[in-house]
């Protein structure tokens, strides 16, 4: 905040302090009284007991805008009257004309305190700057969404096109010898994926046909995930990048029904996972 | 050629004996051989009540067809003049053995509906006659009904039930005082009543939506959301009803994994069960005290499923079989209260066995062949129903009902769709059920005979019945 001062407001200022102290010499109360004061502030800044030569005014210290985004400007400017033999503005700034104005780049909320000294005392003013954070950037760009050495511009399209499905026997949850050469390579492709997006998750969603009741192939599911799981983990593929989860029939790849479509919604899907 | 034939008939003739042995067997009350006859009339209304008159006569007959109980008189047999009220029955004339006079025209035989005989005698030939009428009275719809035994001479002794039945004067005020009226019919002949019981259902938009949990009246009207989840996620189903009808408890993926969910009917309102950290929790039922919840999980090793029990708030949980097999929808038993029926797969493919509710004494009581699975205690804590390919390709489910005791089943379904989650109504004699006979997956209701199947959703695919109160 800044305080914009007017002459008659310092005289009152000035007239009451000297009322206060119960001396009844010097300035002669002005007759007619000016409206009240705008602000207290206005009578703290002059608590001297009058004396002989008047104190210099700053008849003005502001800052043009208050509130700035960081990074960008806001300037200062002052006036100030009466006998001044310095006036000094801080935070780095120094000794300053009597008027003038500066143009500041706070990286952070400051308030600069402008003083005008002279034989007659020191009056000081502030201006206040107030820097608001610039708005967040967006999320660095995550490994999922930058082209890779592997080409894969996301894990999804790395998953896609690099881990292929293991398919499942009716109502069975172990992993039969093409799935097993099917999971080798995928654990190969897993930890090439690793390599390229390093906070990867893979999720391995269990997959029945439609045949079984719901209740039983959500069991049924869960263990075609962890079978997979388990496998994947023994050939090095770490178990906190893998997630399981079962949809059971829930989610069908194929709709028809006859053992083609069945055998391909028997199965473990790779997904990214969160 | 020859053979098959002779097969097949003999098949057929076998059945039917299989069918009425098995019917007493399994000690559930099916009164098809002594149904008492049941006329009931067109109930006309005065003034507003007219407009309701059609749904409150729909609903009046199909509750009362459905109890089981009577032997329905067709409406067109009915006589030109319908009694509404006691006093329209006149007496006929006393008959005049002396032949008549020359010029006199004959005595008359019938009363045209107003003789109690005209309902008791052919064409009608009832043994009990309802009727009445509707009016508006100070804004309520109000239903007069009665029922007569007409094999009771007088009408001053005819009379079973005489009452008035009310509502709001709209349609649903019409169903409920006809639900009110029939409820009263049916218990009168040692029925339970099942009108003012509740299903709730598996409901999906269409096959790419979210299952959402629904729930209407037992005779499908009413039908209404009762979850809205609305997630990108397979849904919620697998429900079963509170012994006291107020709280469901369900399996949904709405929070990612598939967990337990229990909540408030009336309100609507997720009472948060606690989930035991797995990538399964599912098939929770309740146990008949209302106070626990048995339930299948893959906790602790993520491999599915151990049957559990817990509160009903999910805390002070305990495994309850050993892990090594899927294990699914432990029932426990409504009558004692000791003895968990579940589905398991540790000898094969699924199929039902009984335990103690400590694990205990595990039996399989399917014999091994296809797969069974659904198990659902009648309320005499005798009898299951479930669902069995048995005899049919892996995948054609049928409901079955079995003694649990004596292992004799019986099929109640044959050859139409795929038949699941069977249910059993308070009544301990309906059974809902899930069909896709008519293409699309639907709820439907019969009697545990299997006679007088009712579909009762049409709209979307409804599958997972669960009956309450």
């Amino acid at each position: 905040m800044f305080e914009r001062r007017t002459v008659p407001a310092i005289c009152l200022g000035i007239s009451l302090a000297v009322l206060a102290a119960g001396c009844h010499k010097g300035n002669t109360p002005i007759a007619q009284a000016p409206p009240p004061a705008p602000n207290p502030a206005a009578t703290t800044a002059a608590p001297a007991p009058a004396p002989a030569a008047a104190a210099p005014v700053v008849a003005q210290f502001t800052a043009e805008p208050t509130s700035i985004i960081i990074g960008q400007s806001s300037t200062l400017r002052w006036q100030v009257t009466g006998d001044a033999t310095s006036v000094t503005v801080d935070q780095t700034i120094g000794t300053v004309q009597n008027t003038g104005s500066r143009r500041v780049f706070p990286s952070q909320s400051t308030t600069y305190t402008l003083t005008a000294a002279g034989a007659g005392g020191s009056t000081t003013a502030s201006a206040t700057v107030t820097v608001t954070e610039a708005p967040a950037p967006p999320p660095p760009t995550s490994p999922s969404n930058a082209t890779r050495p592997g080409g894969y511009v996301t894990l999804e399209k790395g998953i896609e096109s690099k881990v292929q499905d293991a398919y499942f026997d009716y109502d069975q949850s172990e992993i039969r010898g093409d799935s097993q050469s099917v999971l080798t390579q995928d654990a190969a492709a897993l930890k090439a994926l690793l390599a390229d997006f390093p906070n990867a998750i893979f999720k391995l969603e269990g997959h029945c046909d439609e045949r079984g009741s719901a209740e039983y192939n959500l069991g049924l599911g869960d263990r075609r995930a962890g079978s997979a799981k388990e496998f994947l983990v023994q050939l090095g593929v770490p178990a906190d990048r893998i997630q399981t989860i079962s949809y059971g029939k829930e989610r069908p790849q194929c709709t028809e029904s006859d053992e083609g479509c069945w055998q391909k919604n028997r199965r473990v899907h790779f997904s990214p996972g969160q | 050629m020859k053979k098959l034939v002779w097969l097949a008939s003999t098949a057929t003739i076998a059945g039917s004996v299989l069918f009425l042995l098995a019917a007493q067997d399994l000690s559930i009350v099916i009164k098809s051989a002594d149904r008492q006859k049941m006329a009931i009339t067109d109930f006309r209304g005065s003034g507003d009540a007219q407009n309701y008159m059609a749904v409150f006569n729909q609903t009046l007959w199909a509750d009362v067809e459905s109890a089981g109980l009577f032997s329905m008189v067709s409406k067109s047999f009915y006589p030109v003049r319908i009694p509404q009220q006691p006093a329209d029955f006149q007496q006929p004339p006393a008959v005049n053995t002396a032949r008549p006079k020359r010029g006199q025209p004959p005595a008359p035989t019938t009363g045209n509906g107003l003789w109690m005989s005209d309902w008791s005698g052919p064409p009608v030939q009832t043994t009990y006659l309802t009727f009445g009428y509707g009016a508006v009275q100070n804004g309520v719809f109000v239903v007069r009904g009665f029922v007569f035994d007409m094999r009771r001479g007088a009408p001053s002794e005819a009379q079973v039930i005489g009452k008035n039945y009310l509502g709001s004067v709209d349609e649903a005020g019409a169903r409920k005082a006809a639900h009110e009226f029939a409820c009263d019919i049916i218990t009168q002949f040692s029925g339970t009543c099942i009108a003012g019981s509740h299903i709730y259902y598996t409901h999906q938009a269409n096959k790419m939506a979210t299952k959402e949990i629904w729930g209407m009246d037992a005779d499908g009207s009413n039908q209404h959301a009762i979850t809205h989840f609305n997630t990108a996620t397979p849904g919620s189903s697998f429900t079963s009803v509170s012994p006291d009808g107020g709280k469901i408890a369900f399996t949904s993926f709405a929070k990612g994994q598939p967990a337990i969910f229990v909540f408030s009917v009336d309100s609507g309102r997720d009472l948060r069960f606690y989930n035991q950290r797995a990538s399964v929790n599912e098939t929770p039922s309740f146990t008949p005290d209302g106070k626990q919840i048995v339930y299948a999980s893959s906790a602790p090793d993520d491999y599915c499923c151990r049957i559990f029990i817990a509160d009903v708030s999910g805390t002070g949980f305990r495994p309850i079989t050993a892990p090594g097999s899927i294990d699914v929808e432990p029932k426990v038993n409504p009558k004692t209260g000791t003895e968990i029926a579940f589905v398991s797969g540790r000898s094969g493919h699924a199929q039902l066995y009984t335990m103690n509710i400590d694990g205990g004494n595990v039996e399989r009581i399917s014999d091994g062949s296809g797969e069974a699975t659904n198990p659902a205690w009648n309320s005499n804590g005798r009898t299951l129903a479930f669902a069995w390919t048995r005899g049919y390709a892996t995948g054609k489910f049928n409901i079955f009902v079995m003694d649990v005791v004596t292992h004799k089943y019986l099929q109640l379904t044959h050859d139409e769709g795929r038949n699941e989650n069977p249910v059993w109504a308070p009544d301990g004699v309906h059974l809902a059920f899930a069909s896709d006979r008519g293409g699309t997956e639907q709820i439907y209701s019969m009697l545990a005979d299997g006679s007088q199947p009712q579909k009762l959703t049409s709209q979307g695919i409804n599958t997972h019945p669960a009956w309450g109160k």
